[in-house]
């Protein structure tokens, strides 16, 4: 098997980040009906260490192309743009600030147990976080602007996390 | 369904051939043997007609296992293990109610372990008592020798749990073509059956573990979404309860062993009767000569255990949300175990999913069924149309410890399995030479938390100033849900590998003794069950081999293709006699020299799964 082989040409995909997730999921499906060790129990050790390896690599591909978030970054990565998520923090200082009232607010609902404010700011969040998808298609399907791009992955994922705040907050004020 | 149109690299058993395969349900309380028999799952009965084989094993000269051991259990409490499953893979301190058991418990590293008359017992040496009386009905009914078996696990038990499991199967001699979780066989017996679709909830509360899972049912496919439960917690504890309260109104002085156990046997009793009744008398003379005389309603008894039903739907809540979904997205809830039998918890779980539960396949059974369907297909004998794909996940994340006692997730809890991941890590000292990696299962974010896995050291790494190491950490989890970790030093021309596949209580090397002692007690018998397992083996790479041969020799050069006719003759030649090492020195060799046709076929394969799907097509 060519470990080599990208995401998106395990799965006969375009390299876009738009994607059909019905189709990639059918796809997926069928790449393990094929090599998932489940049809190799009755095989010699070297198809069962094979089918674990390719099974373990189709259930990766799935999972990154599946998530809008980690296949932009896999975009980049491919184009070898490295939006370097872990050592550059550096964000427009008017995103900052909007992300902390944005955290404030959180914070003051969930003390409250307001429930419907809670909801309404998980509504606007998931708006938003669209919205920035919506851009990101832009700058990588139609300008293949790999800068603009890093920029918008890097901010997603403090939107991502702060909309996985808000369930949080949700659940702990529901139970 | 369409999948199956061409030949499959896997299926490549003769039609004619049926193989003995069976499903196993290694309960807390009960197990049960099932197979397919002309395409349908049936549970295999004693000679008496009674599928269920009390999970109980007697020690004292003879060892009893099933109903002759339980008829013990009042008399010899000590030596007449019950419950085993509760102590797989747990040490002393894991274990609730450790007061109330009438065991001499010994500490062991990594499992507890049992003395009795027969000496210190392993808990896997007492489930591998159990598989192997399983194992005995299989083959009296079936005629013949299994050549693979599924066991089922809850879906929330941890590594070292299935381990143990595992071990237990290798102990008794049996193949295992997979570990199953018990929601997901359930799933399949149930789906199958009703050939439903959809998002199913399996709500499986058993003797002694709660799992909840979550899956989607859609053409062909069994995908688990998510799983939770609590792998202590079961009917067992609702014994308990009544247990407690009994002593309490009856105002008991503490008890001796044997009056424990009488008890207990009484409060599953009346537990068992309030299913249908409104109300039981429990009365017992007591060894200690006093007599016990209470009622016990249905309202006292959901009053004392309901705090043990609500216990169950915190994981539920979390399996749901860890899908992403409502409860009002489920479409059924298939109860699975012998303790959903309970009114109020058959009440609890309409009420939280706003729909009627599903009972309609037996909650004892369903899992065994389930197992079998699954054994019958992965020991390939596949009908046509009869494909279908199973896509379970793992219910624990998996993790490393980091500086200050912090657990550095790899794999989160839910992955599709098999499931890699790598992470990288560094030095922190100047000139550090070695690395102690401590893997650990659990969602807590301290390592005391969680569950240590294994701990192993890293040697050889070159000294360098700290942080510019790369220890590259991977992560490997089975099709069984089973783990293995492997680290590699990466920096220019410096490499150290280990490799590590926890086991816990019993290594491999005292497996491998444990199976010595065994074929010496027994030799002839033991040594040639051995030797037929080995044929059986090497019979079935034989078929698969030449299955292979058969539909996709043009992948061959002339020189390979004869190579690899050369390994099958060797094989051939020696699997007849009775030399066991030659027979898998044979297969062996023929596995190795397989691997790059494997390659190519699964290659071919995918090809094909994807072939007239161009991109323009999409």
């Amino acid at each position: 098997m060519d470990f080599g082989q990208d995401h998106y040409a395990l799965f006969g995909l375009p390299r876009r980040f738009v994607v059909d997730t019905a189709e990639l999921e059918r796809l997926y499906r069928e790449v393990q009906a094929r090599v998932h060790p489940d049809k190799f129990a009755d095989a010699g050790d070297a198809d069962k260490r094979l089918a674990m390896q390719w099974s373990t690599h189709a259930n990766e591909a799935y999972l990154t192309l599946k998530s809008p978030l980690k296949r932009a970054q896999y975009l980049l990565q491919l184009a070898g743009h490295d939006p370097q998520v872990e050592h550059n923090t550096a964000m427009p200082t008017d995103f900052l600030v909007e992300q902390m009232e944005w955290r404030e607010a959180v914070i003051e609902a969930r003390d409250a147990a307001d429930v419907a404010e809670l909801d309404h700011l998980h509504h606007r969040m998931r708006k938003e976080i669209s919205t920035q998808y919506d851009a990101l298609h832009q700058a990588l399907d139609e300008r293949a602007d790999y800068a603009a791009a890093a920029d918008l992955v890097r901010q997603l994922m403090f939107q991502e996390k702060l909309l996985h705040e808000i369930g949080d907050a949700l659940e702990a004020v529901d139970a | 369904m369409a999948l199956l149109q061409i030949a499959e690299p896997g299926e490549s058993a003769a039609p004619h051939e049926h193989r003995l395969a069976v499903g196993i349900d290694l309960g807390t309380t009960n197990s049960l043997v099932a197979t397919v028999r002309s395409g349908m799952a049936v549970a295999l009965s004693d000679d008496q007609g009674r599928s269920l084989l009390p999970s109980v094993v007697h020690y004292d000269g003879a060892v009893e296992v099933g109903f002759a051991a339980q008829a013990r259990q009042s008399l010899d409490p000590r030596n007449t293990i019950v419950s085993v499953k509760r102590f797989m893979g747990r040490g002393l301190k894991d274990i609730a109610h450790v007061e109330s058991m009438p065991y001499d418990f010994v500490e062991a590293e990594g499992m507890v372990k049992l003395r009795t008359a027969q000496g210190i017992k392993s808990p896997v040496e007492v489930s591998a008592d159990i598989l192997g009386a399983l194992r005995d009905r299989a083959e009296a009914s079936l005629g013949g020798q299994l050549t693979g078996v599924v066991i089922t696990v809850p879906a929330y038990f941890d590594d070292a749990q299935r381990q143990a499991t595992k071990d237990a199967a290798r102990l008794a001699g049996l193949n295992v073509l997979r570990l199953l979780n018990e929601p997901t066989a359930a799933a399949i017996a149930y789906g199958l059956d009703n050939a439903s679709e959809g998002i199913f909830a399996v709500y499986d509360l058993g003797g002694g573990t709660f799992d909840i899972s979550i899956l989607k049912l859609s053409k062909g496919v069994f995908q688990v979404l998510a799983t939770g439960g609590d792998s202590a917690l079961g009917g067992d504890d609702f014994d308990q309860r009544v247990f407690c309260w009994i002593i309490e109104q009856a105002k008991l002085a503490p008890l001796s062993a044997r009056d424990s156990r009488l008890l207990l046997t009484h409060a599953r009793e009346a537990k068992e009767y309030l299913t249908a009744h409104g109300e039981a008398e429990i009365t017992v003379r007591l060894g200690s000569g006093e007599y016990v005389d209470v009622k016990l309603t249905t309202a006292i008894f959901s009053e004392i255990t309901k705090n043990l039903v609500q216990k169950t739907l915190a994981p539920t809540r979390k399996a749901l949300r860890d899908a992403g979904l409502a409860a009002e997205d489920i479409k059924g809830v298939v109860m699975v175990g012998g303790a959903t039998r309970m009114p109020q918890v058959q009440r609890a779980v309409a009420e939280y999913f706003g729909r009627d539960p599903l009972n309609n396949l037996d909650p004892d059974k369903v899992v065994a069924l389930g197992a079998a369907i699954q054994a019958n297909l992965l020991a390939g004998n596949r009908a046509a149309g009869d494909d279908w794909l199973l896509l379970d996940v793992i219910p624990l994340s998996l993790g490393l410890e980091t500086m200050g006692g912090l657990v550095e997730k790899v794999i989160p809890r839910n992955s599709t399995i098999p499931a890699a991941r790598a992470q990288e890590f560094t030095t922190f000292k100047d000139g550090q030479t070695a690395m102690v990696l401590h893997v650990v299962q659990g969602e807590r974010e301290l390592v005391s938390d969680c569950r240590s896995l294994a701990r192993f050291e890293l040697r050889g790494i070159p000294p360098m100033v700290a942080g510019a190491a790369r220890i590259r950490v991977t992560f490997q989890v089975d099709a069984d849900g089973l783990l293995s970790v492997n680290a590699r030093e990466q920096t220019t021309g410096h490499e150290a590998h280990v490799e590590v596949k926890p086991s816990y209580g019993l290594s491999d090397d005292e497996i491998t003794s444990m199976l010595k002692d065994s074929f010496n007690h027994a030799s002839d018998d033991a040594f040639r069950r051995a030797l037929r397992e080995a044929q059986i083996e090497a019979q079935r790479l034989l078929e698969a081999v030449q299955s292979a041969l058969r539909e996709d020799a043009a992948l061959l050069s002339t020189l390979e293709k004869a190579h690899v006719e050369n390994l099958v003759a060797r094989l051939q030649g020696v699997m007849i006699g009775d030399d066991r090492r030659a027979i898998d020195n044979a297969m062996d060799a023929l596995n190795k020299g397989t691997g790059e046709f494997a390659g190519r076929r699964m290659n071919q394969s995918v090809q094909r799964a994807l072939a007239g799907k161009k991109v323009s097509d999409i």
